[in-house]
């Protein structure tokens, strides 16, 4: 049972490392709302649900921790895009693409 | 508690994740940049506090990682609703 909770805190522990870095390498503030919302959502709930298999009497704040995270997230990353969209900031395109026509 | 060695790996990766954000956020070229990595930052901050009650065995820890996370989602949206309302 507790390496089963370990494997999930590794994996929470990994999928938020690699959230972190597509916040530092992605070019743009769009691509970088994704990598940082969406991986790091995931990589909280793999973490969550590690701990609550180490201690299973905290079930009931860990789910409201989770589904507190699951509401707000993605609240706030489109929040901010919209932000983003209206203070003028273009999209990021590749150098090489033409236009489409 | 004591941690293994897995336990050991998940909280350097969490730290790693955490110094990456941080980096874009002093690094961020706009300010949509830096409020984006200040969100991202909050997330893993919350996580990493329930990771604490975890730690130190202590369910009190869940409760404040739950009103970190209420005060920082306000603060994410009102710095973005800033942004947005200092444009037109």
């Amino acid at each position: 049972m507790n390496i089963i909770a370990d494997i999930f805190l590794v994996a929470g522990g990994a999928a938020i490392a690699i959230g972190g870095l597509g916040m530092l390498r992605m070019p743009d503030v769009y691509n970088r709302l994704q990598a940082g919302t969406k991986t790091v959502t995931m990589g909280a709930m793999s973490l969550l649900l590690g701990i609550g298999l180490y201690h299973p009497g905290w079930w009931a704040k860990l789910v409201v921790i989770a589904g507190f995270i699951l509401f707000t997230n993605p609240v706030g990353s489109s929040s901010i895009a919209r932000a983003a969209r209206i203070s003028g900031i273009k999209p990021w395109r590749a150098e090489k693409q033409q236009e489409p026509d | 508690m004591n941690l293994n060695i897995l336990q050991f790996l998940a909280v350097a990766l969490l730290l790693v994740g955490m110094g990456l954000s941080a980096f874009r956020l002093f690094l961020g070229p706009t300010t949509p940049d830096r409020v984006a990595a200040a969100d991202t930052l909050s997330v893993i901050t919350t996580a990493g506090l329930v990771g604490l009650a975890a730690w130190f065995d202590n369910p009190v820890y869940l409760d404040v990682a739950l009103v970190y996370g209420t005060l920082a989602f306000v603060g994410t949206v009102a710095v973005a609703r800033a942004i947005e309302a200092d444009q037109e």
